[in-house]
């Protein structure tokens, strides 16, 4: 890394600079090929009997014309204009950044696993359905809920799964409530999803505490609104300590709470959302239980739900016969079904289940537990080392917590660098870019938006102290370096496969596709 | 310690002394209310060792039946195609299995170039200009593309072919709700869509309990019951009756023969992109594609790669188009979706790399032709008839005069799975007797005639059965001989 620190403007571009990027669809040749077909084995029927010219395509899609060895190059040359969990410290607050164990990448191609086809009789895919079984338990002791939906594909979709079983529980109870409450703190999906659920979103303020403004909630909260939707610890990192009194609030209006559960990873085995008064949580898969974020997805978003709203759960679920044997309940055939019914097809995203599953077996429930407390205890001790450097003078920390012995955070914090901007005509977006020729992936910028020139830090339990250390020390260099020089940040980088990109010309004059001849 | 974290005692103290705090219990104590904190252990499992785990996870999957463990026609939605071992490599590899969404355009230029190369690759194969980088599968693609429809004229008909998959049409009514729209489902007339039904749904006087305006009308093609449906004579009626965002669900496998939506007249393409190199996996991750006309690209779901320039002019890809996405526009976002299927989209373009322009053809070809040989092997076993005639590329539904349940059973005990059951899946009468057979490429000629002898013996022995008034059939009684 010594020489990353040094690296500024430079002479001449990088090995990388230097590769004009081309598209698959701009190398190859005609004729080139990688598939050999299996031969015809069936008796050679007239082709346009079987299909008519009306439903057949003229010409065939202008795909590539590569060899194999042309294919692998090329994605591997891609790979390498990529930066990567494996490859250094990504502390990008809010996605939960944390080691992908490859144990879980091996089980997953299993064959039993993934040559699973999901139509699969249940008596033929007992092992799977024991997994998901075992998986929604895990969950449920988690959350502090007893049941489990493992259907929606993602946290949104989770989000959307939830807000719908509300919309339902409250049609049930003949209501037709038509407000979501969020505070301005959340992610931006949760005032998207309120949305598509046919709501209308009720935005509660923040107070000094970054907590939820009591007074705002009672003043909002009356019989129309349906759901609260809250992140706790929220998204700057702070456990919202009035959270009794705010489940009591929404319960007293029979309205749902909804736990996003986005920073699940600071709380596992210390605090669950169901003892908090939450009646619905959504886990994401790929954040809090090691599912490989695949550089934007697949994800995974299963929800546990409480008594009162357990009955309109999608469906199918994993259910346990009388005899010990596992089954999948489609909610079909029953009268009294009141579930939302599908989300998606099949039953979720099981590669994600296995992955996950994996993970809650290798640490079990007190290597869960320690796993939320070392990423706690990462995050206050990058914090101190941030402080320690000097740095706060640049980038305070957003809501320094009065009266608890000096500011603490969860498994995350959020800086604003409203001052290092002011001071030093340095942007957060220029620290970030700068941090990139450091050898490091930036924090979350610019959210949560309520934050001046937002920084949010998420090192996860699994980074050494060591990492930690060079990570604050970077941010120190680059504030002393933007101290004599802002350009030096204002420009950066410099040693990255390209540099500043136009985002504004991007989507002024789209080009969203390669440009092909015949 | 876990094996995943690095604190050793030595490394607590120095942590806890720079942070101020005696434990790291305090950190907990001083944030965290007394009455929200759980004062027990987990009640799950100790933790195991790596080996002990994999084990555990070989011995699960040890208990299922695989397609690698037996001879599988199932399909449905999902397919056993190949998928190449340099898929499996690529997937593998770090820089593309554990990066984040790519939020920092510079580090992240690998990533988004496989995205927009995907974005050319779907647009290619739909015959259509735009396509995001993939949604999450897609049955759920389908309800997306309603939503478009909705935020593009305000409608609240959904006008619905029976003919899309079960799973799609109960996605679509789930999100219908939720959206505050109806969905309208049109019949099957010799196993496409009913044309006439489909032009009265779609009418202005669509009858007395369909009162709102046209949004949307959506058609499989394939359809669930393997049939070739017109789509350009269903696109051309929708838009004469009025004037719906017209939606195929489509599969893209089939595309290297069958006329591109594109060229139908449709106006946003979705599909399941599982049959694109990706994995059986029980059901998921795969991805759904989505792909339109250039009108309908602001408001579009999801993430979308584009091109642009670095300060120094170099060609670079950058996620654009934002300001139709949640964590901008927050509310009033075209989509909730944050999270795409980036990896499983990897996986499709590499795929369709693989195919390539002659091999995407020739594929399609190949699976017309043994998907014909199939049915008219099958169709011609006593008891058992082609489910309707109209063309059909890697999958038809048969008729068995037999009990559907009873045959599979028979069918599993010799290591064959003969395909699905219509009726336990959608649950409509007329799909009693169902099945629903699906030839891939790794299904021979042999493969199907071993096929044809086996489930022309499992429907003979239930006719038989059924015949002669024996009991103890497993799930339902055979019915009609």
């Amino acid at each position: 890394m010594s020489d990353m620190t040094t690296a500024g403007p430079r002479e001449g571009a990088t090995p990388l600079q230097r590769e004009r990027a081309r598209t698959i669809f701009q190398k190859g040749a005609p004729g080139r090929r990688a598939f050999t077909c299996p031969q015809l084995d069936v008796p050679a029927v007239d082709a346009k009997e079987l299909l008519p010219a009306r439903f057949r395509r003229e010409r065939p899609p202008r795909l590539p014309e590569v060899s194999e060895p042309e294919i692998v190059r090329h994605y591997v040359g891609l790979s390498k204009r990529n930066f990567d969990l494996d490859s250094g410290f990504y502390p990008l607050g809010s996605c939960t950044m944390k080691h992908n164990p490859r144990l879980h990448e091996r089980a997953a191609a299993l064959a039993g696993h993934a040559r699973l086809h999901p139509l699969q009789d249940p008596e033929r895919a007992q092992g799977a359905l024991e997994l998901m079984w075992n998986l929604q338990g895990a969950l449920s002791e988690l959350a502090g809920l007893p049941y489990v939906s493992l259907q929606p594909s993602a946290g949104s979709h989770g989000e959307l799964a939830g807000v719908l079983v509300t919309r339902a529980f409250h049609e049930q109870a003949g209501e037709n409530r038509h407000k979501v409450l969020t505070p301005d703190t959340a992610h931006g999906t949760n005032p998207a999803t309120v949305t598509m659920a046919g709501y209308e979103v009720v935005k509660l303020a923040t107070n000094s505490d970054g907590g939820i403004d009591l007074e705002d909630l009672r003043a909002k909260a009356d019989r129309d609104v349906a759901c609260l939707m809250l992140t706790n610890p929220n998204t700057l990192g702070l456990f919202d300590a009035n959270i009794v009194q705010i489940a009591e609030i929404v319960h007293g209006v029979g309205a749902t709470l909804y736990y996003d559960g986005a920073n699940l990873n600071a709380v596992m085995g210390l605090s669950r959302p169901g003892d908090m008064g939450f009646d619905i949580v959504h886990f994401n898969l790929h954040k809090s239980f090691t599912q490989p974020h695949g550089g934007g997805g697949p994800g995974s978003g299963p929800i546990a739900v409480s008594e009162r709203v357990a009955p309109f759960l999608p469906v199918p679920l994993v259910v346990r016969r009388q005899d010990g044997s596992f089954d999948l309940d489609h909610g079909e055939g029953h009268a009294g079904s009141q579930s939302i019914g599908r989300l998606r097809g099949f039953h979720g995203n099981y590669g994600c289940f296995v992955r996950a599953y994996a993970y809650i077996r290798s640490l079990g429930g007190d290597g869960l537990k320690d796993a939320s407390e070392a990423a706690v205890l990462n995050a206050n001790y990058l914090l101190a080392r941030l402080r320690e450097q000097d740095v706060a003078q640049y980038l305070p920390l957003a809501y320094p917590r009065a009266g608890t012995g000096g500011p603490l955070c969860m498994h995350e914090f959020v800086l604003s660098g409203g001052p290092m901007k002011r001071e030093l005509g340095v942007k957060t977006l220029d620290l970030a870019k700068r941090l990139l020729d450091f050898g490091f992936h930036p924090p979350t910028v610019y959210f949560p938006l309520l934050v001046d020139e937002a920084l949010m830090v998420e090192p996860t339990e699994t980074e050494t102290r060591e990492t930690l250390d060079a990570f604050a020390e970077a941010t120190a260099t680059i504030l002393r370096e933007a101290a004599e020089d802002p350009q030096l940040a204002q420009n950066a980088p410099y040693t990255t496969p390209v540099r500043r990109l136009d985002e504004v010309a991007a989507a002024k004059h789209p080009v969203i596709r390669e440009v092909l001849d015949q | 310690m876990s094996r995943y974290t690095a604190i050793t005692p030595a490394d607590l103290d120095a942590m806890l002394a720079a942070i101020g705090v005696a434990s790291s219990q305090e950190l907990f104590d001083r944030q965290i209310p007394e009455a929200v904190r759980l004062r027990r252990a987990l009640e799950l499992p100790d933790g195991m060792p790596e080996q002990d785990v994999y084990e555990h996870l070989r011995e699960l999957a040890a208990r299922n039946v695989s397609a690698e463990d037996e001879l599988s026609f199932l399909g449905a939605g999902m397919y056993d195609h190949y998928v190449p071992a340099l898929i499996d490599m690529l997937m593998e590899r770090s820089e593309f299995l554990t990066p984040y969404t790519p939020y920092q355009p510079e580090i992240s230029q690998g990533g988004l170039q496989v995205m927009f190369e995907y974005q050319t690759a779907i647009s290619e194969l739909t015959a259509l200009p735009v396509a995001n980088a993939s949604v999450y599968e897609g049955p759920s693609a389908v309800a997306a593309a309603a939503y478009l429809a909705k935020l593009h004229n305000g409608g609240r008909r959904i006008v619905a072919s029976a003919g899309l998959h079960p799973h799609t049409l109960q996605t679509l009514r789930t999100n219908a709700h939720g959206f505050g729209m109806e969905v309208v489902e049109v019949g099957l007339r010799d196993g496409v869509t009913d044309a006439d039904a489909w032009a009265a749904a779609l009418s202005a006087d669509a009858g007395a309990d369909v009162q709102a305006p046209v949004s949307a009308a959506i058609f499989a093609q394939p359809n669930f019951y393997g049939a070739v449906e017109d789509a350009a004579a269903l696109a051309a009626a929708a838009k004469k009756e009025a004037d719906p965002v017209v939606i195929a669900q489509v599969d893209p496998i089939t595309l290297g023969i069958l006329r591109p939506p594109g060229e139908c007249g449709v106006d946003v393409a979705v599909g399941e992109g599982q049959s694109l190199g990706n994995r059986l996996d029980f059901g998921g991750p795969s991805f759904g594609l989505f792909a339109a006309r250039e009108e309908y690209l602001r408001r579009m779901p999801g993430r979308i790669a584009g091109e642009t320039v670095d300060v120094d002019g170099r060609r670079g890809f950058v996620l654009t188009l934002q300001t139709r996405e949640q964590h901008i526009r927050r509310e009033k976002a075209t989509s909730n979706i944050c999270t795409s299927q980036a990896l499983n989209a990897l996986a499709g373009v590499v795929y369709l790399s693989w195919l390539g322009r002659r091999g995407i053809v020739e594929l399609g070809e190949l699976l017309l032709a043994r998907t014909d040989y199939a049915r008219r092997t099958l169709a011609a076993l006593p008891g058992v008839r082609a489910a309707h005639t109209q063309p059909v590329i890697r999958e038809f539904a048969l008729q068995l005069d037999a009990d559907v349940a009873a045959v599979r059973t028979r069918c599993a005990r010799e290591g064959v799975n003969p395909g699905a059951d219509l009726h336990a899946l959608s649950g409509r009468d007329e799909d009693r007797g169902g099945l629903l057979v699906a030839i891939t490429e790794r299904r021979s000629r042999a493969d199907i005639d071993r096929l044809a002898q086996v489930l022309g013996a499992a429907v003979a022995a239930e006719r038989e059965r059924g015949s002669s008034g024996e009991t103890g059939v497993p799930g339902e009684a055979a019915v009609t001989v």
